[in-house]
Parts: C-alpha cells; sequence; structure tokens
C-alpha cells in the first residue's frame, strides 16, 4: 500500500494567495450585493469581486501548473495517482450533495408544500392565508400573485430540452471515444473526439442562454414567478455553470493534449475531467425528467 | 514565484527541518505544522466564543435587562453558536487528526499536503470576515446559529450577506480537509495494516469525513438558497410565493443533525484511544466499536426532523422521526458499554488524559440520555425551544466534544512537544472544569423543565435562583481555561522529558517515534508494532 517514494510538495504560496483572493471574491461579492439591494452603486465590492476572480484565476493557472510541472518530472508515483483518483471521486461525490440539496428542495415544495397550500390533509391549515388558491405544478398562480406574479406558461419539454439531452449524452460519448482513443495512443483521433465534446457541450449552452431569454421575455419565467422559477433557475442555473466550468476544462486538457501531454499509461488530468464531465451529464438527465418532463 | 525548482529539486531530498520565521506557517506543506496552526485558531475561536458566552451568562445573572441590549444579546446567541460549532470544536478535530493520523498508519504527510494548507488558511480569513459583521451597520447575524428564515431572510440584517459567503468558505474548507483525510486513510497506510487494524480515532474520523463531505454542500444549498431569497427575488422560504419556511428548517436539519455527529465521532475516536493506555487493556470489542460509529454516521441521515417536532410535520413524520431517533441510542450505548468493559479490571491509573476521557464518558452519557428524552415526540412539545434543550446539547458539546479534545489534547502533548505535563497543574483544570461544568449546566435541565424559553435575554423571576448558579458555573467554567492555556504553554517551554512511549500503556505508531514528533515522521513505510500486527 505504501511506497518509499510518495512525494510530498516543498513550502507553497499558492494555498495562502488562493486564500487571499477567496477572501476578495467572498467579500466583494457581499458588499456587491448589499450596495445592489439599496441601490447604491457596487463600485468597491465590484473592484474588489473582479480582483479577487483575476487573481483566483491567475493562481489556478499557477498551482495546476505547478502540479503539470511536478506530474511531467515524474515525481508521482502510482501511490500518489490514487490519492488524486480518490480526492478527485469525494469532490465529485460533495457537487452530488449539493445538487441534491436542491433536487430535495423541489421534491418537497411540488409534493409536500404546495399541496398543503392548497388546504389538503392534514396540514392544510394555510388555506387560511390564501382562501382562492388552488394548488398545481407546475406552479402558474403562487398564492399571493401580486408579489410573485407566475409565469404565463412552462417550457415545453420535448423541444430545447429535449434536443439538449441529445447533446450532452452525445459528448458522453464523444468524451469516451477520446479516451478510447487516447488509450490506444491515436493523438489526432483524440483531438477530434474532444473538438466534438466542447463543440457539443457550447451548443448546449448556447441552447440554453436562448431558453433563458425566451423564459424571461416571453413566458414571464423569471426568479420572481414564484417557487417554480425559483426551483427552475436555481437547478438549471447552477447545471449551466458547471457545465461551463467542464466546457473550460475540457478546453485545457485539449490544449494539453495537443502540446503534447499525456500517453496511455498516465493521463489522470484527462481521466478527472472525463468524470466531471459524466457527473454533469447525469445532473442533467435528472434535470430533464424531474424539473421540465414530470 | 521560484516554486517550480525548488519543487523539482526538493523531491530529490525533501527531508529537512521547519523553514524560518512567519514563512514556515503561511507556505507549510507539513501535517504537523498545519494540525498546530488549526489547534492554536481553535482554540482561539474557544477563547473569542468563550468570552460571547460569559456575555450572556453576565446578562442572565439576575432577571431584568443589565448589561446588554436585547438585540446585543441576540447577536451575542448567535455569534457563541457559529463561533464554537464551526470555528473551535470542528478545527480541532481537524487538527488532531492532522496531527496523528499520519503518524498512527505510518504515512509520510497528508495525502495532498498543498490542499490541506489551503483548507486550514481559508478560515482565519472566514472568521474575520464573519466576525467583522459585529461592527456593521444593523449589527452581526442576530438569528441563532440555526439561522431559521425568514429570521435570517426577510427579517435580517444586512450582514447577512457576508454571513452566507463566511459559511461557504467554511464549508470550502472543510469538504477539502475530509477529502484529504479520507484519501490519507484509504491510501496511505503501512504495508500490513489493514482497515480493521486500523487504529479507532483513523476509523471514527474517516467516518466523520464522510459525514463532512455528503452534508456540507447541503449547508452549501441551504444558504445559497438565502441568498437568492434575500437578493434575486425567489421564494424559496417565502409562502405567498408558494414556497415554505418550513423547507429551510427541512435542509438545514439535514445538514445539521449530522454536523452534530461530526463533532463528536473523533471524540468517540480520542477517547477509544485513551482508555485502553490507562486502563493498559486492549479496547474491549474493537469490531463492534467501527460498526457502532457506522451505524450512527448512517442513522444521523434518517433523524433530522427530531429538531421539528413542533413546526407541524405530519404525524406518521412525528413517529418515524421518534423512533428512528431512538434507535442512534442502541449503537452508542454499545459504545459507552464497550469503554467500561475494557476498564473493568484493567490497571487503571488517573492522569489528566483519563481524568477528561472519564468525565467524558459519564457527562456525555447524560446528555445522551437527554436527548433520548427529547426524542419522545409528544414530550418534546413541552421540551422544544426551551433550557432544557440548552442543556442538552451543552452536555454533548461541553463535557463531550470539548472535553475530548482536551483529553486529547493532555494525551498527546508530550509527543507534540516532547514534554511532560505538570499533572498537579492537569489535575486544577480537570477538577475546575467538571465542577465548573456541570454547576452551569445542570440547572439548565430545570428551568428548562419549568418552562424557560432559550435566547432570551430576560425571564420570570420563578428562574432566578437556577440562573444565577448557572451563570456563577460559567464563570468558574470560563476562566479554568485560562489553566488549559497556561499548561499547554508551559508544555511547549519546557517540563520533564517525555520518552516516546510518554504513558506507560500507549500502543500504536505514534508512540513508536521519539518525542518530540520529528518534522518528517516516516521516511519510508515503518514496521508495524508487534501488537498491531
Amino acid at each position: 500500500m505504501s511506497s518509499s517514494t510518495y512525494y510530498v510538495p516543498e513550502q507553497s504560496r499558492w494555498p495562502i494567495l488562493a486564500s487571499t483572493a477567496l477572501f476578495l471574491l467572498a467579500f466583494g461579492a457581499g458588499t456587491l450585493l448589499n450596495a445592489l439591494k439599496v441601490d447604491r452603486g457596487g463600485g468597491l465590492g465590484l473592484v474588489l469581486l473582479l480582483a479577487g476572480a483575476l487573481m483566483m484565476g491567475l493562481i489556478l493557472v499557477g498551482w495546476f501548473g505547478n502540479v503539470i510541472h511536478e506530474s511531467r518530472g515524474g515525481l508521482y508515483s502510482a501511490q500518489m495517482d490514487r490519492s488524486f483518483r480518490w480526492g478527485m471521486s469525494w469532490f465529485i461525490f460533495s457537487e452530488v450533495m449539493f445538487f441534491a440539496a436542491f433536487f430535495g428542495a423541489l421534491f418537497y415544495v411540488r409534493v409536500l408544500a404546495v399541496p398543503w397550500l392548497g388546504g389538503e390533509g392534514e396540514k392544510g391549515v394555510s388555506q387560511m392565508l390564501w382562501p382562492d388558491f388552488t394548488a398545481q405544478w407546475p406552479l402558474l398562480n403562487p398564492p399571493d400573485a401580486e408579489r410573485f406574479p407566475g409565469p404565463e406558461a412552462v417550457i415545453s419539454p420535448w423541444q430545447i430540452p429535449l434536443l439538449n439531452t441529445c447533446l450532452l449524452v452525445t459528448s458522453s460519448f464523444t468524451l469516451t471515444l477520446a479516451h478510447k482513443a487516447l488509450l490506444k495512443d491515436e493523438r489526432m483521433q483524440v483531438r477530434r473526439w474532444m473538438f466534438l465534446t466542447i463543440v457539443l457541450g457550447v451548443v448546449f449552452l448556447g441552447f440554453q442562454v436562448y431558453e433563458y431569454v425566451e423564459a424571461y421575455h416571453e413566458l414571464g419565467l423569471t426568479l420572481h414567478a414564484g417557487v417554480y422559477g425559483a426551483t427552475f433557475f436555481i437547478l438549471t442555473g447552477f447545471h449551466g455553470l458547471h457545465v461551463t466550468l467542464g466546457t473550460l476544462m475540457l478546453m485545457i486538457i485539449l490544449g494539453r493534449v495537443v502540446v503534447g501531454h499525456f500517453d496511455s499509461r498516465q493521463h489522470f488530468g484527462f481521466e478527472a475531467v472525463a468524470w466531471y464531465w459524466h457527473f454533469v451529464d447525469v445532473v442533467w438527465i435528472g434535470l430533464f425528467l424531474f424539473v421540465y418532463v414530470l | 514565484m521560484n516554486t517550480l525548482d525548488t519543487t523539482l529539486h526538493a523531491g530529490e531530498h525533501g527531508h529537512h527541518g521547519p523553514a524560518k520565521g512567519i514563512g514556515r506557517w503561511l507556505f507549510t506543506t507539513n501535517h504537523k505544522d498545519i494540525g498546530t496552526l488549526y489547534l492554536w485558531f481553535s482554540l482561539l475561536m474557544f477563547f473569542t466564543g468563550g468570552c460571547m458566552a460569559l456575555m450572556i451568562r453576565a446578562e442572565l445573572f439576575q432577571p431584568g435587562l443589565q448589561l446588554v441590549e436585547p438585540g446585543f444579546f441576540n447577536q451575542m446567541t448567535t455569534m457563541h453558536g457559529l463561533i464554537m460549532v464551526f470555528g473551535a470544536v470542528m478545527p480541532a478535530f481537524v487538527g488532531l487528526a492532522n496531527w496523528m493520523v499520519p503518524m498512527m498508519i505510518g504515512a509520510p504527510d497528508m495525502a495532498l499536503p498543498r490542499m490541506n494548507n489551503w483548507s486550514f488558511w481559508i478560515l482565519p480569513f472566514a472568521f474575520a470576515m464573519m466576525i467583522s459583521t459585529l461592527f456593521m451597520d444593523g449589527g452581526a447575524p442576530n438569528f441563532g446559529w440555526t439561522f431559521y428564515a425568514p429570521l435570517s431572510t426577510t427579517y435580517a440584517p444586512p450582514s447577512v450577506t457576508y454571513f452566507i459567503f463566511a459559511i461557504h468558505m467554511m464549508g470550502i474548507s472543510s469538504i477539502m480537509g475530509a477529502i484529504n483525510i479520507i484519501a490519507t486513510i484509504l491510501n496511505l497506510r503501512v504495508p500490513g495494516m489493514t482497515m480493521m487494524k486500523l487504529p479507532l480515532f483513523c476509523w471514527t474520523w474517516l467516518i466523520t469525513a464522510f459525514l463532512l463531505i455528503a452534508v456540507m454542500p447541503v449547508l452549501a444549498g441551504v444558504v445559497t438558497m438565502m441568498l437568492m431569497d434575500i437578493h434575486f427575488g425567489t421564494s424559496f422560504f417565502n409562502a405567498a410565493g408558494g414556497g415554505d419556511p418550513v423547507l429551510f428548517q427541512h435542509v438545514f436539519w439535514f445538514f445539521g443533525h449530522p454536523e452534530v455527529y461530526i463533532m463528536i465521532l473523533p471524540a468517540f475516536g480520542i477517547i477509544s484511544q485513551i482508555i485502553p493506555t490507562f486502563a493498559r487493556k486492549r479496547l474491549f470489542g474493537y469490531a463492534s466499536m467501527v460498526y457502532a460509529t457506522a451505524s450512527i454516521a448512517i442513522l444521523s441521515f434518517l433523524v433530522w426532523a427530531h429538531h421539528m417536532f413542533t413546526v407541524g410535520i405530519p404525524l406518521a413524520g412525528e413517529l418515524f422521526f421518534m423512533f428512528a431517533t431512538m434507535l442512534i441510542a442502541v449503537p452508542t450505548g454499545v459504545k459507552v458499554f464497550n469503554w467500561v468493559a475494557t476498564m473493568f479490571r484493567g490497571s487503571m491509573t488517573f492522569e489528566t488524559p483519563m481524568l477528561f476521557a472519564l468525565a467524558f464518558v459519564v457527562l456525555f452519557t447524560i446528555g445522551g440520555f437527554s436527548g433520548l428524552m427529547l426524542a419522545i415526540a409528544p414530550v418534546d412539545f413541552q421540551y422544544h425551544d426551551t433550557y432544557f434543550v440548552v442543556a442538552h446539547f451543552h452536555y454533548v458539546l461541553v463535557p463531550g466534544a470539548v472535553f475530548a479534545i482536551m483529553a486529547g489534547a493532555y494525551y498527546w502533548l508530550p509527543k507534540w512537544t516532547g514534554h511532560m505535563l505538570d499533572e498537579r497543574m492537569g489535575k486544577l483544570h480537570f477538577w475546575l472544569s467538571f465542577i465548573g461544568v456541570n454547576i452551569t449546566f445542570f440547572p439548565m435541565h430545570f428551568i428548562g423543565l419549568a418552562g424557560m424559553p432559550r435566547r432570551i435575554p430576560d425571564y420570570a423571576l420563578q428562574f432566578a435562583d437556577f440562573n444565577m448558579v448557572a451563570s456563577i458555573g460559567a464563570f468558574i467554567f470560563g476562566l479554568s481555561q485560562l489553566v488549559f492555556l497556561w499548561n499547554v504553554i508551559a508544555c511547549v517551554r519546557g517540563g520533564e522529558k517525555a520518552a516516546a512511549r510518554s504513558w506507560e500503556g500507549a500502543e500504536g505508531l505514534e508512540w513508536e517515534v521519539p518525542s518530540p514528533a520529528p518534522y518528517h515522521t516516516f521516511a519510508t513505510p515503518p514496521k508495524l508494532p508487534e501488537s498491531q500486527r
């Protein structure tokens, strides 16, 4: 299990810098949001936020650069590789739980909270607050329609969402084909399949943006549109952010393939991003079923 | 940044002492340095949160409003809870894990040393941001450490935004710390150390790390929904838009209940290391300890709504969560019986770590029993939100988690510093703490059963006597922690030389290396000692 060559890095400046960047991001975001809430311009908050984001971006380049340098310098044993694998697996598990919180909220609202508001069952006492409210899902008629004007309609699952499902599922296959090609050291094939994966991801994101615009401008489906809009946008929004991040990571990995990194035996960077991409894909299947179809 | 070249060279001959100056602590990748940072940070937060507790107890010394404004009182109860949970107890356990896990399993360091440093250094920034809210317009968060919506959304002070981001940062830190501990334990064990030979402290931490990775993202999710409700017009926790404030409580406690086991499972591990040492016997029922810990962890996901019996959940829910909660008494009982059986006919001595461990077993069990009372849904309708609840969770957290941390600190201080503790001062600290903690929290059972609600700055006259007693106890307990600080500093600075095996009955790899442990413990994997083969 243990080998004598486990690599313990020397001192590093990246973590403390990254903590500073994270603080700037968080403090800047807080200041900006609070300023916007009272209709003050976001001056200082915005500056801190952008400074933090820029700093974090540079740090990630430097820190990962370090790791890549060490990896290509042959410092990482098979045991180190296993540490990375455990690390990535548990990170993805934490992401699963993050989405689980929002899925849980969706199920609770659909199955319990909204019917109770409509007076159903022994907990239906809140019918006293809004006697005219009738429960339905999708919730087009929030109890207090003045504060939360409900959407006129919701997105039909059988147009863009179905197309997007096909795109993401296909991209999982193309990425697997890229991996198979890498295992056989057919590097041109790797580049082709990875490029196709990235294109599919970008097209998915384009459709997602189009769908958001349509939701806002034509359907009245907004963040303010009651709890349907809230659950819709938090689930699809965080998923979209993850697809964006995954696409960026795929681009970096493709760049590394192009400059000659990875071989058929050692390519955990590639695999980690592939795991992440498949995870994003699986979340989408859940979204398609529970947010759009059912 | 000259890291690129230095790292490559260091890989070839990486074993030398610590760097000089502040850079040692800022840039370190050494598990012992990082453990030390965690432990000192935790102690600082313990005193900060402790001062807030003393402010609360000073106000409650007599009925009527004497010292602080009610609004500030609310900020104190909130910040006290948040600081103690996220700043004192959790980082202390992570610090102990950092120091001890690699030594116990014969690893060269933690699996991912740079990320380990990052996990720590996020915390001072996060707490600086959270504590700075005390000085902001509208004051610090004032909605209790459980931050129920709509108190924490519609009616919250503006500083809640910073609180949300501080929680995000603490979550990132905890998740990375937990990933590191899991990777270390699963991947860096010395050859021959199978999972069922793993020291129990490592086992409990492995399971705790799993709980952390499972529930910290859920906490992130719930504060994100708060942020959306506050700043982006959503209605997750607002019935006017079809949401439900009770949804907040469900999601929060889905995090919150495993969280309370996150704060106690490593304590179980520490006690399971200490009692065999001073009873000079092997731990009774090792395998059952492992299974009990795992059972508690699994059950912790199925009991969250016992915090919400009075909020209006269906009868079937009340029954399910009542019985599921009572089920936890079974594995917990297994543990208590195993500790007692370990001591049975042992050659016991009562050094300071053992005294704290024994107090843990007795007082934690009291806290467990009051938890069992609270689990009974119909009677919880009377106990809910009274001082009985305060008494219950302080019994499991102070003479539970905190005593275990102190027991662990006293137990491993010789290994860290190379010096034995002054036993007289250790015993002074123990007895003052033991007496202080019981004077503080035991009367709270009575005033709670009599109906005094929690989180109020003033109370009815009939509660006056017990409140005065509790406040006196709190000051005894609080001030006696200065003895702890003195003990730690004295032990760092000098004292009787500690042997490699600092305690006569101590077993395990960490006692095979000299005291103080060398900066890099195991360059190559060590041989497992006879007792662990």
